[in-house]
C-alpha cells in the first residue's frame, strides 16, 4: 500500500476529511441548537404529551391493581371473542398462569399496558398516514424514505433526542416504541389500499361514489387483511422494543431483562424472556385468527 | 321516465401525457402506428360520431384493441376524452363539474362489467343495494327494491351468499341486478357476457331482452361477438382501430358490409336469423298468393312457417294486414345460404 501511496498524490490516498475543527463546530452548533429548542419548548411539548401519560398510567393502574383472576377472565374472554378458537384460548390461560406462578404477574401487566397503548397509538397514527400515502404518489415518495430511516436507524440512536426532549420515563419510552413500531402499520395500510382490485374501484366510481364512500365501502374493507397483518407486525415490534425502552425508564419485563443482562442473571433473563414470548404468541395468534375470521367471505369458493 | 338519446360527436381519445397536442395531427391523417412509434402516444378513439337511440339497445362491436371499452367509458366519463362531446339530454358529459358528474353517475347511469366487479366482502343483497346506498336511499327502501330485482334476474334464495360462492353466470346476474336496482336511464354493459359460457350467455341475453321490452332503457352494449350484437342490437356500430367502420341495423350490416373487414365478420353469421322478409320480397304483382307473413319476421321463422304449412308462396303484410310484397320458398332459402355480395346489393 505504501508503495502505491508514494506515487499517488496525497489527496487520493488518504480520504480528505473535513477538518476536526469544522466538524466540532458543526456538532456543537447543532447540539446547542437542539438543546436550546428543548429548553424553550420543552414545557409545551410536555403539556402536549401529558394525555399520553394519563392514559398510560390509568391503563397500567387498571391492569396492575385489578385482582389477577379478573384480568385473566377478561383476557381469556377477549382472546376467545377475537379468535373463536378453543386451543388459542386454553393456551392463553395456561401461559398466563405459568407467568403468574413464576412471580412475573405484575411486571407482565405493566408490559401489557405499555404494548396496548403503543399499539393503539401506532394504529391511530399509522392508518391515516397509510391512507394518505396510498392516495398520492408524491406523499408516498416522501414518507417512504422516512420510514426506511425509522426502521434501519439503530433504536439506541433515536433514544438520545427522545430522552433529551422528554427526559427519562414512560412517555419517552412509549414514543420510542411507537417510532419503532409504526412503520409496518403505515406501509401495510398503504400497500393494502394500493392492491385493491382496479375493476372494483372502477365499479365504485361508475356508481358515483365519493372519495369517502370509496374509502369506506371498498378500499378499507378490501385492504383489511393486509391492514390486520400490519397490526400484527406492529404488536410484535412493540413487544421487541419495550425491552430496549427499559433503558430509558420503562418498567415491566424489559426492566428485568435489562437487569439480568447487567448482572448475568441467566435464569431471570430467560424467565422474563419467555414471558415476553408468551405474550407475543398470544397477541399474534389472536390477531391472526381475528383477521382470518373477518375474511370469512373469501373462504367458501364456488366449486 | 323517458329515456334520452346519447349523442357522441367528434370524439377523440389519445392516451399519453400530451394527448391533446396530437389531436390536430390525427385529424390531418396521422395514423395509429405512426403516432405510437414517433410520439409514444396511443390512439384510442378517432372521430367517433354515433347517435345512440333513446330507449333502444346500441351495440358497439369490435375486436380487442378496437377501442370499444374506451368508448363506453366516455359515456359516464370513467375516461376523459381528448376532444369531442358526449351529449345526454342536451348536456355535455365531458364538461360536467365533479359534483354534477357524480350526480349523473348516481342517477342517470348504471354499469355492468365484464369481470363482474362485485364487492367480495358483501353478500348478494348488499352488493345489489350498492348504488342506492351511494345515493343515500334508506336501508329498508333500498333492500326492498333490491330484492325485487334479485328475484327478476332469478337469484331468489341467494341473497345472503357471497359472490365467490356463486358461478360466473350467477355473479353476472348480481351485476345486472345491481345495475337495474339503480333505476337509471342509461344501462352500460361492458362486455357483460363475454366471460360467460355460450349457453349461459344466450340465457342472459334473453334476460336482457325480456327486461328491455318493459324497461325501455337506453342500453349501450359492448361485445366482440357478432351473433350477440345482431341478437341484441337495435343499432350496431363496428369499431376498428378506434374508428367506426360501419353503423346501422343488423340487417344493413349483414346485407351490405362496408368493407372486407366486415365482410369477413358477417360471413359466419346465421343470416336466417338476421334478415327480415320485407328485405328480400319482390313487389306485389296481381293478387297476394299463399300464406301471409308479418313484416319484421326473420327468414328462418318464415321458412319454418311455410314448410310447416306446406306452401311454396307467401306474401308479406304490414301492421294493418295489408299485403305489401310477395316471396317464395326458394328465394328465402337462397337468401339464407348465399351471401348477397356487396355489389349485388348495390345493384338491387
Amino acid at each position: 500500500m505504501a508503495s502505491i501511496c508514494s506515487v499517488l498524490p496525497a489527496l487520493l490516498c488518504k480520504f480528505p476529511a473535513i477538518d476536526d475543527g469544522t466538524i466540532r463546530l458543526a456538532r456543537k452548533t447543532i447540539d446547542d441548537g437542539f438543546k436550546g429548542f428543548v429548553r424553550s419548548y420543552g414545557d409545551a411539548i410536555d403539556t402536549v404529551v401529558q394525555p399520553l401519560q394519563w392514559f398510560l398510567n390509568y391503563l397500567e393502574g387498571a391492569f396492575v391493581a385489578s385482582p389477577w383472576i379478573l384480568v385473566l377472565i377478561v383476557m381469556v374472554g377477549v382472546v376467545y371473542y377475537g379468535s373463536r378458537n378453543v386451543n388459542i384460548t386454553i393456551g392463553t390461560a395456561l401461559s398466563m398462569i405459568a407467568i403468574g406462578l413464576v412471580g412475573l404477574w405484575n411486571d407482565t401487566m405493566i408490559t401489557l399496558a405499555m404494548v396496548t397503548v403503543c399499539t393503539l397509538i401506532s394504529i391511530l397514527i399509522g392508518i391515516p398516514i397509510g391512507i394518505l400515502m396510498a392516495r398520492s404518489d408524491r406523499v408516498q415518495s416522501v414518507v417512504n424514505p422516512v420510514l426506511d430511516v425509522m426502521q434501519t436507524m439503530p433504536s439506541f440512536v433515536y433514544l438520545i433526542p427522545v430522552v433529551m426532549i422528554f427526559g427519562i420515563g414512560k412517555v419517552p419510552g412509549l414514543i420510542a416504541v411507537v417510532i419503532y413500531a409504526v412503520p409496518p402499520m403505515i406501509r401495510l395500510t398503504n400497500l393494502g389500499i394500493r392492491l385493491v382490485d382496479q375493476e372494483v374501484l372502477e365499479a365504485a366510481d361508475a356508481f358515483g361514489s365519493s372519495a369517502w364512500q370509496k374509502l369506506k365501502n371498498v378500499q378499507m374493507p378490501l385492504a383489511l387483511p393486509t391492514i390486520m397483518a400490519g397490526i400484527n407486525q406492529t404488536i410484535m415490534m412493540s413487544l421487541a422494543m419495550v425491552v430496549v425502552a427499559s433503558m430509558i425508564g420503562v418498567g415491566g419485563l424489559g426492566k428485568n431483562v435489562l437487569q439480568a443482562i447487567a448482572n448475568q442473571f441467566f435464569t431471570v433473563g430467560f424467565l422474563n424472556g419467555f414471558a415476553l414470548v408468551g405474550i407475543a404468541i398470544i397477541f399474534d395468534r389472536t390477531s391472526q385468527a381475528f383477521g382470518r375470521r373477518l375474511q370469512k367471505h373469501s373462504e367458501v369458493i364456488h366449486g | 321516465m323517458a329515456s334520452h338519446a346519447i349523442e357522441v360527436k367528434n370524439l377523440y381519445k389519445i392516451f399519453g401525457p400530451r394527448g391533446g397536442d396530437y389531436v390536430d395531427a390525427v385529424k390531418r391523417g396521422l395514423g395509429k402506428a405512426e403516432l405510437n412509434e414517433k410520439h409514444g402516444h396511443v390512439l384510442g378513439l378517432q372521430d367517433i360520431n354515433i347517435s345512440m337511440p333513446a330507449g333502444g339497445v346500441m351495440v358497439v362491436m369490435g375486436l380487442s384493441g378496437s377501442g370499444k371499452s374506451t368508448l363506453i367509458r366516455h359515456i359516464n366519463r370513467l375516461i376523459d376524452p381528448t376532444a369531442g362531446e358526449v351529449l345526454y339530454d342536451g348536456v355535455d358529459v365531458c364538461k360536467m363539474s365533479d359534483n354534477d358528474l357524480r350526480e349523473f353517475r348516481r342517477h342517470k347511469t348504471a354499469m355492468v362489467f365484464q369481470k363482474f366487479a362485485l364487492l367480495p366482502h358483501r353478500t348478494v343483497l348488499d352488493n345489489t343495494v350498492y348504488g342506492l346506498e351511494i345515493q343515500g336511499v334508506g336501508k329498508a327502501e333500498s333492500e326492498k327494491r333490491a330484492r325485487g330485482w334479485i328475484d327478476r334476474v332469478g337469484l331468489q334464495g341467494f341473497e345472503n351468499h357471497y359472490p365467490n360462492q356463486l358461478s360466473g353466470g350467477m355473479q353476472q346476474r348480481v351485476g345486472l341486478a345491481r345495475a337495474l336496482t339503480n333505476d337509471a336511464d342509461i344501462l352500460l354493459m361492458d362486455e357483460a357476457y363475454s366471460a360467460l359460457d355460450p349457453l349461459i350467455r344466450v340465457d342472459m341475453q334473453t334476460v336482457l331482452l325480456d327486461l328491455q321490452k318493459e324497461l325501455k332503457k337506453t342500453v349501450v352494449f359492448i361485445t366482440h361477438d357478432l351473433d350477440e350484437a345482431l341478437r341484441l342490437g337495435d343499432k350496431i356500430a363496428i369499431l376498428r382501430d378506434g374508428r367506426v367502420v360501419q353503423q346501422g341495423t343488423g340487417q344493413q350490416i349483414v346485407l351490405s358490409p362496408a368493407d372486407d373487414y366486415i365482410t369477413a365478420f358477417v360471413k359466419e353469421v346465421n343470416r336466417g336469423r338476421v334478415i327480415n322478409v320485407e328485405t328480400i320480397m319482390r313487389p306485389l304483382s296481381g293478387n297476394p298468393e299463399g300464406m301471409p307473413l308479418a313484416m319484421g319476421m326473420v327468414l328462418e321463422s318464415a321458412a319454418r312457417a311455410m314448410t310447416g304449412a306446406h306452401v311454396n308462396a307467401a306474401h308479406v303484410v304490414d301492421e294493418n294486414g295489408r299485403p305489401i310484397g310477395a316471396l317464395d320458398l326458394p328465394t328465402i332459402i337462397s337468401a339464407m345460404v348465399t351471401p348477397t355480395s356487396h355489389e349485388d346489393k348495390r345493384a338491387a
